[in-house]
């Protein structure tokens, strides 16, 4: 596999040095002077530089073949939304990965169709969340493409919805609970399940509704 | 009607200023408060200071009821991108975006961006004053 990565930091360079040990055929850019002179007495001839949102910096860098994959992760969102749009639209490039920066970032990477994208922020906060369920809403899945996201919600002992039925619930418009796991036992959530205190529910609904669901299994 | 410049340098200042003259309602963009000083003292038109890829920013720039917006940033990558965000989020038709890159000009026009490329202009214009000059010219090949 050819894989053509931009931006030789610490992602860019331990992920070049991680293909080249399994075989594959890797291409790196890096823009910075001494990043580069360094990476190039390491790596020799993979290594590529200049500004990859230059066309013809992308070109020598041999995206005409096209790269299997190319994976953007300098440190710049806007410059690596630039190159996956170029790779893909100008290219023909299959696949691409984006890396996001600054999660406040993340809207403009999905508005504009750059996915996937892995932003660490973003995932380190999922961690906690999954580690400290203290918002009692954990995220397990989420589907920009989709507008949906997938979600594991703890009732609490006290609930308000402890004895209510599904299908009496007040869910947020775009939301449906899936499943109930109760005592180590799964099924599929059905409108004449009743909720208890304890139960793991599963719910799928839109980003953004949240807040709505919480209110409705969560309040007491 | 109303107008967003966002880069309010030597080109975003001027293009503010003179369409505030013809008229238009203007709020200017920058990261930087000093470049309110690049306005003038005539300036009456509106001043955010933040970055375009801040879509609280934009709001508070009014983009919600703009009629057209100006990106002139100095990078480029930046104002293909907010471009595009302020096209495809907050459907404004008139975005006109400044690029000093010939090559990613032409790739973004072709995907229906209304590009400016001050570096193809002035490619043209030096290349037009030689061809003008009262010398010798090459014959043609």
């Amino acid at each position: 596999m050819y894989v053509l990565i931009v931006g030789g930091g610490k992602i860019g360079a331990n992920l070049a040095r991680s293909l080249l040990r399994v075989g594959h055929e890797v291409t790196l850019v890096e823009q910075r002077r001494d990043r580069f002179e360094r990476l190039e007495d390491e790596l020799e001839h993979v290594v590529v530089h200049g500004d990859a949102t230059e066309i013809f910096v992308l070109e020598r860098a041999g995206i005409q073949r096209p790269p299997s994959i190319v994976v953007a992760v300098t440190g710049d969102d806007e410059d690596n939304i630039v190159i996956c749009q170029l790779a893909r639209e100008r290219y023909g490039v299959d696949k691409v990965i984006a890396r996001v920066n600054d999660p406040r970032n993340q809207v403009h990477f999905d508005l504009l169709g750059v996915s996937p994208t892995v932003c660490a922020t973003s995932s380190i906060m999922a961690l906690i969340e999954h580690e400290v369920p203290e918002h009692g809403l954990v995220h397990l899945l989420e589907l920009p493409k989709e507008n949906v996201e997938i979600v594991e919600v703890l009732i609490p002992p006290d609930a308000d919805c402890a004895g209510t039925r599904i299908d009496r619930l007040q869910l947020p418009e775009g939301a449906r609970l899936i499943s109930v796991k109760r005592n180590g036992q799964f099924e599929i959530a059905d409108g004449d399940t009743s909720l208890r205190a304890g139960d793991q529910v599963l719910a799928i609904l839109q980003p953004g509704k949240e807040d709505e669901l919480r209110r409705v299994l969560l309040k007491s | 009607m109303k107008a967003i410049v966002i880069g309010c340098g030597r080109v975003g200042s001027t293009v503010a200023t003179q369409l505030q003259e013809e008229g238009w309602d203007v709020v200017a963009v920058d990261e930087k408060e000093e470049a309110l000083g690049r306005l003038g003292e005539g300036w009456s038109g509106g001043f955010v200071v933040g970055h375009g890829m801040d879509t609280s920013v934009l709001r508070r720039a009014g983009i919600e009821d703009a009629d057209a917006v100006v990106v002139a940033t100095d990078g480029d990558n930046t104002n293909i991108v907010v471009g595009q965000v302020v096209q495809k989020r907050f459907g404004i038709d008139c975005v006109v975006v400044r690029l000093l890159d010939p090559a990613r000009a032409e790739f973004y026009e072709q995907q229906g961006m209304r590009t400016v490329c001050p570096t193809s202009n002035a490619i043209e214009r030096l290349t037009e004053a030689v061809r003008a000059c009262d010398v010798p010219q090459p014959a043609q090949v």
